[in-house]
């Protein structure tokens, strides 16, 4: 008895100091488990704000594991019925009637904006977990729009990983990334996201507006909203298929 | 006076034959190289302004700022109403809209995925319109090797060696994969209609020409265009007529306050043009100098020889009472005689030669292989109003200064030592 108490006062004392002063690893194991998806269909919208005006691009996406997904863009009608699909490292764009092509993004098209947003196709296949890809070290604790945060310095684990470094201002309540700032090798500024509004699906906290930034573009950035988003659903094997862009 | 130093000239032939030789020679050289370096320099500004400048170009401030990017996504709004504009208020210009791109070529086998792929560089320009005469004015017909020019919507013509590198045939279906203006993804649909070689290499190397309607559209750019061109007739670059031109549209149409009002540049403030011009200019005043310099040096020496072969004749003029002034200026009319002769016989030989090659060229598109220079394969020389009396600077003031100096050795003789002199 007095063993389990003791077992008991310790486990409470090492959650207390977590609580208190988690790592880094710990902070982004709890951002993973909130932002990478293993099974969903969710609709968003996309709104560019570029030098000449702004558009919105709406799109249906099916995620299937951390690897596999497949979006079919829904308006404006120039975009409708484009699809695009990822299974692991490998990406297909499709253009529908009367062009009709599945073209291979790959190389350096990766690096190219997705439908003229402030995303790359590379940030869109993003859906590893940042502890498999990032060491993390915890900076200090700062105020991010009225919310107490923890901020953290990613640095990448690996060579192929985009951003060679992050800086990552975590909510410490719902542990989501609230505000990011991504650099390249040389330490220049490339891209920033903030999460301006978030909603909550069972235990699991999610973002529901976020503004992307891409410091190298002329454009005004862009808001990405989630519209609806489903975790519970059985998506059919053969959707992450080549076949399923044409049908 | 001048008919009895004419009659001295043809009579004695032994003394006027070599000068005016001389004087031919580098009348003849001047007036082609200045000919020739004109031509060339035109030839310059004749290509730039068809593929690239115009004679004046409109863009939006936003795209002019950003221009060596091609930023489509600044391109000018309106473009069809400012076309309308630009042709009812300056009637005297052709106008033709534009839009340069870039992106990959791709050829697809015949289950749709990729057979060959490479990147191009891409002009959007009227070829549909029959009123349009952009075709003409890039030499499109005579570019053609292949096939035909885009006769209706969704056809292009590309480069020869881009076909042949990948193995296209004409009727063959490419997929151009670009950016639209709005940064998305674009993927379109062509037939490879013809393919063309202009013999200027990066344009032989990867180029691709298609009809506005269809880039606009493929770009979703409707009713947009990068460049709006503006052409005098003749293709003759008027320098001051375009300052005028663009600084009253500017005045009338742009708006410092918005980036993407129209904003108008000439040739002159393009691609550094206007410093090449400027050292063209230069260079041919340059060549001008060199050889009035060489000449004077040579007509000098030819004096100087004559004044020797003519030592005993000078002397008996002298001792017969003419006075050495007279005798000095006899020798200067006599050398502004042979000038102008030489230079008018010289001026023609060398209109001659420039004509030739204004008319026909010279092909040297052969040497050119593997150059990225944007300059056409054939040279030519180019005849203006000038051509025609600067050869006489040279001839007449180097044959002229040349017997000035020569000439000096007339007051350096002793009238006592005359008889003397010619006894022996």
């Amino acid at each position: 008895m007095k063993k389990h108490i003791l077992i008991l006062f310790i486990s409470a004392c090492s959650g207390s100091v977590m609580a208190q002063n988690p790592t880094g690893v710990e902070i982004m194991d709890r951002v993973d488990s909130n932002m990478v998806i293993e099974q969903a269909v969710s609709v968003a919208s996309m709104t560019i704000h570029a030098r000449s005006g702004s558009r919105t691009v709406k799109s249906r996406s099916w995620t299937k594991g951390r690897d596999n997904a497949f979006v079919e863009y829904l308006s404006p009608a120039r975009e409708k019925g484009k699809k695009m699909l990822k299974l692991g490292d490998k990406l297909w764009n499709y253009t529908p009637e009367p062009n009709d092509r599945i073209i291979t993004i790959s190389g350096h098209l990766l690096r190219q904006s997705l439908m003229g947003s402030d995303l790359s196709y590379e940030d869109m296949m993003e859906n590893h977990r940042m502890t498999e890809m990032y060491d993390a070290e915890v900076t200090g604790k700062e105020e991010i729009d009225g919310r107490t945060c923890w901020a953290l310095t990613l640095t990448a684990k690996k060579k192929d990983v985009t951003y060679h470094s992050r800086k990552v201002w975590v909510d410490s309540e719902r542990w989501l990334p609230l505000k990011e700032e991504r650099f390249a090798k040389s330490g220049k500024l490339l891209k920033t996201t903030v999460i301006t509004d978030v909603f909550r699906i069972g235990e699991r906290w999610y973002p529901k507006k976020m503004m992307f930034k891409d410091m190298l573009s002329r454009g005004k950035g862009t808001e990405y909203t989630i519209e609806s988003i489903d975790f519970d659903v059985d998506i059919p094997d053969h959707l992450m298929s080549k076949a399923a862009l044409r049908e | 006076m001048i008919h009895f130093l004419l009659k001295g000239l043809l009579r004695d032939r032994h003394r006027s034959l070599f000068p005016i030789l001389i004087v031919i020679g580098g009348t003849m050289i001047t007036v082609f190289t200045y000919c020739y370096l004109l031509g060339f320099g035109d030839d310059m500004i004749v290509n730039n302004a068809k593929m690239d400048t115009g004679h004046v170009k409109i863009m939006s401030r936003a795209y002019h700022e950003l221009v060596s990017q091609i930023p489509n996504d600044l391109a000018l709004g309106n473009s069809g109403e400012l076309l309308g504009i630009l042709k009812q208020e300056y009637p005297g210009m052709d106008w033709a809209a534009r839009i340069k791109f870039g992106g990959l070529l791709d050829f697809p086998d015949e289950e749709g995925e990729t057979r060959a792929q490479g990147p191009v560089f891409g002009i959007a320009l009227d070829m549909l319109n029959p009123e349009s005469a952009e075709a003409e004015r890039m030499n499109l017909d005579g570019a053609l090797i292949r096939g035909n020019l885009p006769q209706s919507q969704g056809e292009i013509i590309i480069s020869e060696e881009f076909a042949q590198n990948l193995d296209v045939a004409i009727g063959d279906m490419a997929t151009l994969i670009t950016s639209t203006a709005n940064g998305s993804m674009a993927i379109h649909n062509f037939i490879v209609s013809g393919t063309i070689r202009f013999g200027v290499g990066p344009l032989d190397q990867n180029a691709i020409f298609a009809d506005i309607s269809d880039i606009q559209y493929a770009l979703d750019m409707e009713n947009s265009a990068a460049e709006i061109l503006g052409f005098f007739q003749n293709m003759i670059y008027r320098e001051a007529e375009a300052e005028i031109i663009a600084e009253n549209f500017n005045g009338r149409f742009s708006d410092l306050s918005d980036e993407f009002s129209p904003y108008m540049v000439t040739l002159r403030s393009q691609n550094s043009l206007g410093e090449l011009l400027d050292m063209m200019d230069q260079r041919i005043y340059m060549t001008v100098f060199i050889f009035i310099f060489i000449m004077s040096i040579i007509l000098w020496n030819t004096g100087l020889m004559s004044g020797i072969r003519r030592y005993g004749e000078v002397g008996v003029r002298l001792a017969i009472g003419e006075s050495k002034r007279e005798v000095y200026m006899s020798l200067i009319y006599e050398s502004i005689l042979t000038g102008i002769i030489g230079s008018i016989a010289g001026t023609m030989i060398g209109l001659g030669f420039a004509f030739y090659l204004q008319e026909t060229g010279w092909d040297i598109s052969g040497m050119m292989k593997g150059s990225n220079m944007l300059m056409s394969g054939v040279l030519r020389a180019k005849i203006t109003p000038t051509a025609f009396y600067i050869g006489f600077l040279p001839g007449v003031a180097a044959t002229m200064f040349g017997s000035m100096i020569s000439g000096i050795g007339i007051f350096k003789r002793q009238t006592s030592q005359l008889f003397k002199e010619l006894e022996t």
